[in-house]
């Protein structure tokens, strides 16, 4: 009889806390809508591209290399269909990623190359440009660390008790979250180069 | 639980190093000492004629540095936790200086990126403000600036400013199990000590701070405390003598007087521009 009472003390506790089930749809929807959110911006991004890459070309033919690789690497990012279920497969997420990055390298190799010249820095239209990109990148970074955030949250509530029960009963497993863009560069002590070179 | 205190070991842990952010006392928070008080006051005083007339939230921050943060992070963070402009309306926007750095920005909320986007907030930042700082013209940067961001918000259409406070404040919900609790216990606790009316008061002082902290919104904070008195005042079943003399109207949240500013509950999501003087 005390067992039948205390088993039915636990039954109410349980239903009261909740058995994470609200918890799992609410995170599982703010992950999505991050998601979203970085998609747009990472959209903004690559609608940024023809336009830089015109303007450059005006002031910059010679350029060829650092802009045919801007192009290419929009159009393999554009190429990746960025489905709200990408989210949910490592593997196509993380070539999701890996065009992303490229892209945000060949433009950041293409301000570097603008540098280079000074009548395309001053021009009016390179300087919008240039702050729309910088502006936009800032609204990515801002954006991924709100997914990350949001999936840091829902991963912890996908594993932790007594929601990691209803998770595993209703599919809800772990999402994949955005690693630091350069790992291994980073993991690497810097080298110091004065440029004499001994050979 | 454990969530909690590991995302509070986390905070902890990740905030030792970075710049903290300053309260929200005025439009205008210098931390540097640059502006004059009536430099600042002439500026707080354009800022609030234009949210009274145009809705939309404009504050300045002056901070030494934002080391090791770069700017951009530091100043939306600042935004996250200060929420200027309306809530849903998101028509915020911040000017942040970090003068040892030589180092500005302008962070725009989400209603606002159409008519201030980034390349009309590069333009201010460079083309306005930062040849001033470069002559040692703080207020005269600060204030063009503030002037031209004023300006190009003029032109968006936004909906009309409401007459009363702001808005109605961060979330009601989240903040009101913890104030019952604390409110019973605190109250049960301090009843026992001090007696009736004054264990009531303090409680209900108590109550109304922590809510006027974790909403922000002075009716709310006052109704709590109110309650939080009433409430360690009639509640408890053995009751001593009460002694009378009711203290009157000291159960409220206690400051935070009129005149004072406060986000409205606006977001933002990075947008603007940064530059260097």
């Amino acid at each position: 009889m005390r067992g039948f009472g205390l088993a039915i003390a636990a039954l109410c506790t349980l239903l009261l806390s909740g058995c994470g089930y609200n918890e799992l749809q609410r995170r599982d929807e703010q992950v999505k809508a991050a998601w979203a959110e970085v998609l747009n911006q990472y959209q903004r991004r690559a609608d940024l591209v023809p336009n830089l890459v015109n303007t450059v070309k005006g002031f910059a033919q010679q350029e060829q290399q650092v802009l045919t690789q801007v192009t290419e690497a929009r159009a393999r990012a554009g190429s990746i269909q960025a489905t709200p279920e990408l989210v949910d497969n490592p593997e196509a997420f993380a070539r999701f990623q890996a065009a992303q990055r490229e892209l945000g390298g060949a433009l950041s190799r293409l301000l570097a190359v603008a540098e280079s010249y000074p009548q395309l820095k001053s021009d009016a239209n390179f300087r919008d440009l240039q702050a729309q990109l910088e502006g936009t990148e800032n609204r990515i970074a801002v954006a991924r660390n709100r997914y990350i955030r949001a999936v840091q949250e829902y991963n912890v509530t996908v594993r932790s008790f007594p929601s990691n029960l209803t998770a595993m009963l209703f599919g809800f497993k772990p999402k994949p979250n955005f690693t630091v863009e350069n790992e291994q560069e980073i993991a690497k002590p810097p080298r110091v180069d004065f440029g004499t070179k001994n050979k | 639980m454990i969530r909690v205190v590991l995302l509070l070991s986390f905070l902890c842990a990740t905030g030792w190093a970075q710049v903290a952010v300053p309260p929200l006392t005025a439009q205008v928070v210098d931390q540097t000492g640059t502006l004059t008080s009536e430099q600042r006051a002439e500026l707080e005083r354009k800022l609030r004629e234009f949210e009274l007339r145009k809705g939309a939230q404009i504050a300045v921050l002056m901070v030494p540095s934002t080391a090791p943060e770069p700017i951009e992070q530091y100043s939306l963070r600042v935004v996250e936790q200060w929420k200027l402009g309306r809530k849903k309306v998101d028509d915020g926007a911040l000017l942040i200086v970090a003068k040892n750095d030589r180092a500005l920005r302008i962070e725009v909320g989400y209603a606002l990126e159409g008519a201030l986007n980034d390349a009309v907030a590069r333009r201010i930042v460079s083309d306005i403000i930062a040849p001033r700082f470069r002559d040692g013209d703080f207020y005269g940067g600060v204030n063009a600036g503030v002037d031209a961001m004023m300006g190009v918000i003029e032109g968006e259409p936004l909906p009309a400013p409401k007459k009363a406070a702001p808005s109605e404040g961060g979330n009601v919900g989240q903040a009101l199990p913890i104030l019952l609790i604390l409110a019973l216990v605190a109250g049960g606790l301090l009843r026992a000590m001090l007696g009736r009316v004054l264990g009531g008061a303090i409680t209900g002082g108590l109550v109304g701070a922590l809510a006027w902290l974790l909403v922000g919104t002075m009716a709310v904070a006052l109704f709590a405390g109110v309650i939080a008195f009433l409430f360690t005042l009639l509640g408890g079943g053995r009751g001593y003598g009460y002694y009378g003399g009711f203290p009157g109207g000291f159960g409220g949240g206690g400051f935070g007087s009129g005149g004072g500013f406060s986000g409205g509950g606006g977001s933002f999501g990075g947008g603007g521009a940064s530059g260097r003087w």
